[in-house]
């Protein structure tokens, strides 16, 4: 499989806090990567760091580096924006506009200056429809995001990445403020997604992780203790560490 | 377990609540009974213009003259009343610009500045005695209008600006307090599809605080609205509608400080000052009830 993600020795340190060390990993291209890991082991840190959402953060400084599809992401030349639109963000709480279903998906298309109506249009449904979403709303497109389920909200949010045509989809914790069957329909929703695209997911769910991903990689104070393929990792870790993590011992 | 829960044994209690219910019930009363006697005595007083003095009330409203004195009396408050909306609206136009922007630039730009210096001056505006915008009105911006444009200076123009740096903390720390409470993942959800700083702004914060927004304005419109001193001492106080913004011209409160001293109570000319009183007040319940309504919209 190739890699899309290339990480060399990066450090990242929020102020005098070393919050990712040394990390080296590969990213395969589409397929799920799930990171796991207690809280605070910089899991959401990794995965902020893909689409630069860290710069955001005052006092956030990173050594190392961060390739996607061959270029350095954090090189002077990458315009931040064209590299957001590429790599996709679901967060942890569903977070769609206070505006209609149709406005939300075609959000990010009309912001890079797509304003056609039919293109629009266009977009819309098949991002809905990618997200498992279009035959639930498609009747009620004008109706506010707010008048819908949690779990469609959620999906509403996958749309809306969606419909910017990106190459990697980062889902940080997407699913672990939804009940277990809106859950179980964005967990098969990933399963069908990652034939198009790279899927990144932070989980602390370790059993989604051995449900969903084909990588998985352990995070440990700010460390990559482990990362291999799923089953391997789940059945047969080489770190006593990882076994204690995933046999319950702690976290 | 031999614990009792008989009311004898909880008497210490019992006097704390009665001390607490009583007191709060008296301050209550008070606060009622005053609003309601404030109420009773501006709407007695002013409606008895119409009643006991038999003055149309149409006439008051629409009237373009007002001669409260003369033979025969005339009592049109439309120069008061445009004079009062005008310089308010205006000033509103000017405040609110500056206070958003100066709130985008607190919340959104560079808030380590914005909220340690920016923010303690323009408060600091809100507590400047009236008196003294209305010096500094009439000592600099008067004369300026003057130079730059035809007419005396006075009038609406110099009051509505006056009055946007009277209302502008109002505003902006309306406008702040509402983009700062925006929830956080909007944003990201915004920065994340590829938006930038300003399109994000654009798009989703200002639409979304629209509301507040608008609440900032309204209460900026009804202190300006209830403003006498600093107006009164740069419009000019002609009681008729100006043809120009340069002009003399008089607003509501402007009329009522400038003649109450010269009118004795009960008579004719001190009733219809009641009437103005009455028009303001009514206005201002009118501003309290669209803040009301905006506020009921700005919940998510």
């Amino acid at each position: 499989m190739n890699s899309i993600i290339e990480i060399n020795d990066l450090d990242l340190f929020y102020g005098d806090f070393h919050a990712l060390k040394h990390v080296n990993m590969e990213i395969p291209e589409k397929a799920i990567t799930a990171f796991i890991g207690p809280s605070g082991c910089g899991k959401s840190t990794l995965l902020r760091t893909f689409n630069r959402m860290n710069d955001m953060i005052a006092g956030t400084r990173i050594e190392g580096k961060v390739e996607i599809a061959g270029t350095d992401i954090y090189s002077n030349e990458v315009d931040v924006e064209t590299l957001r639109k590429r790599v996709g963000m679901v967060f942890q709480q569903p977070n769609p506009f206070p505006k209609s279903i149709y406005d939300n998906v075609a959000y990010g298309p009309r912001l890079h200056g797509i304003s056609d109506r039919k293109k629009l249009d266009e977009i819309v449904e098949t991002s809905l429809r990618s997200a498992a979403l279009w035959n639930e709303v498609k009747d009620h497109l004008k109706r506010s995001a707010y008048s819908i389920s949690g779990g469609q909200q959620q999906r509403l949010c996958i749309a809306r990445a969606l419909a910017v045509e990106p190459d990697i989809l980062l889902m940080d914790e997407a699913t672990s403020a939804l009940d277990p069957i809106s859950t179980l329909k964005i967990e098969e929703l990933a399963q069908e997604l990652k034939d198009r695209y790279t899927i990144v997911m932070v989980t602390h769910n370790m059993h989604q992780a051995a449900r969903v991903s084909q990588q998985t990689v352990f995070f440990l104070n700010g460390e990559v203790v482990e990362y291999s393929e799923t089953e391997q990792l789940f059945s047969n870790p080489t770190d006593q560490r990882t076994e204690d993590y995933i046999s319950g011992r702690f976290g | 377990m031999a614990q009792s829960f008989d009311r004898q044994k909880a008497k210490p209690h019992i006097a704390e609540e009665w001390v607490g219910k009583i007191v709060t019930l008296l301050c209550i009363a008070l606060l009622i009974i005053t609003i309601f006697s404030i109420v009773y005595f501006v709407a007695s007083k002013g409606l008895s213009t119409f009643f006991k003095n038999n003055v149309n009330p149409i006439d008051l409203l629409t009237g373009l003259k007002w001669s409260p004195e003369g033979e025969p009396p005339f009592f049109g408050a439309l120069p008061f009343i445009f004079g009062s909306f005008s310089t308010s609206i205006l000033a509103a136009l000017i405040a609110a610009p500056l206070g958003f922007c100066a709130s985008v630039f607190m919340v959104e730009i560079s808030p380590k500045f914005g909220r340690r210096y920016l923010q303690p001056v323009i408060e600091l505006l809100a507590g400047i005695p009236s008196v003294v915008y209305g010096f500094v009105g009439l000592s600099v911006i008067v004369p300026f209008f003057r130079d730059v444009f035809p007419g005396q200076g006075i009038g609406i123009a110099a009051g509505a600006l006056v009055l946007s740096i009277m209302i502008l903390p109002t505003i902006t720390t309306i406008a702040t307090d509402a983009l700062a409470a925006l929830p956080k993942g909007l944003k990201e959800g915004s920065y994340a599809l590829g938006s930038t700083r300003w399109q994000t702004i654009y798009r989703i914060v200002l639409p979304t605080t629209l509301p507040s927004l608008m609440t900032g304005i309204v209460l900026g419109i009804a202190r300006a609205f209830g403003e006498a001193l600093a107006v009164q001492m740069v419009i000019g106080n002609a009681p008729h509608i100006p043809r120009s913004l340069f002009e003399s011209a008089s607003t509501l409160t402007s009329a009522i400080t400038l003649s109450m001293g010269n009118t004795a109570m009960g008579s004719l000319a001190n009733n219809a000052l009641w009437s103005l009183a009455l028009i303001l007040m009514l206005m201002t319940f009118v501003f309290v009830f669209i803040v009301r309504f905006l506020e009921g919209r700005s919940k998510l």
